[in-house]
């Protein structure tokens, strides 16, 4: 298995918000994931990044004309 | 001015900030919400109890929007020096560990139940250089496929996921000082 960097789990780990990762990819991260905090705390980033976007996409897509 | 009129019309400044951020580029934006409003005033049938207006109005921008960017598709993909900015260098050390560990943001509810914290990303969406933040915008707004980007704006797909990588960092800095350490975006 490939041994990802930060750099290198930090490209995926974002690419994972517009493409669905392979099998190696997505094991090559988990281990990196596994053995890097700085990385789990990135990871959590992104899926508060993630999740503040379809948020902001279902208010535009509503009448409310304040933010969510 | 008919009433509907004037609902529709009341809808314009958000229907333009919407079109300026993904679009860039204030002549082409006014022309996009132009456009709209023009379809929703000369076929007002074609609402009638559909949906709701402003569902309604933002489902016509963002085809017109995308007939700007088909129209503007050269100009739209030409690289500023920010969007050049290899944002990469800037986190990471030569052997590929980050320079500083990224900070602790808590559950995504904690944060997503804040009102102003979508001022702040809407404002940090705003401030993404000008091709990243049309590409970002083609993804998150228009919902398009990587593909379809690519073919919209002619560009491969390598050159499309430096900068839609970019955006996303950049975004996450800007959140980072703007909203989770409390500094004002500038």
């Amino acid at each position: 298995m490939e041994q990802y960097n930060c750099r290198q789990a930090t490209r995926l780990m974002l690419q994972e918000q517009d493409r669905e990762l392979t099998s190696a990819e997505r094991a090559a991260l988990q281990f990196h994931l596994g053995i890097c905090a700085a990385c789990r705390k990135f990871r959590n980033q992104a899926e508060v990044m993630r999740q503040a976007m379809a948020r902001w996409r279902a208010y535009g897509n509503s009448d409310e004309s304040d933010s969510p | 001015m008919s009433a509907f009129a004037a609902q529709v019309e009341s809808l314009r400044p958000q229907l333009l900030r919407y079109a300026r951020s993904q679009l860039r580029n204030d002549a082409w934006a006014e022309d996009a919400v132009s456009e709209t409003l023009l379809a929703a005033l000369e076929r007002p049938q074609a609402f009638a109890g559909q949906s709701q207006l402003k569902t309604w109005l933002v489902g016509i921008l963002k085809h017109k929007v995308i007939d700007q960017l088909r129209r503007h598709t050269r100009e739209c993909a030409l690289l500023s020096d920010d969007d050049e900015t290899d944002v990469d260098e800037l986190l990471f050390k030569a052997d590929g560990h980050w320079h500083e560990a990224p900070q602790e943001w808590g559950s995504p509810e904690q944060t997503l139940g804040q009102r102003q914290f979508f001022e702040v990303l809407e404002l940090c969406m705003e401030r993404l250089p000008q091709t990243q933040g049309r590409v970002f915008m083609m993804r998150e707004w228009l919902e398009l496929g990587t593909d379809e980007i690519c073919k919209e704006l002619s560009i491969t797909s390598t050159n499309l996921w430096v900068l839609l990588h970019r955006a996303r960092l950049r975004l996450r800095d800007c959140l980072q000082q703007g909203w989770f350490a409390g500094r004002p975006v500038t």
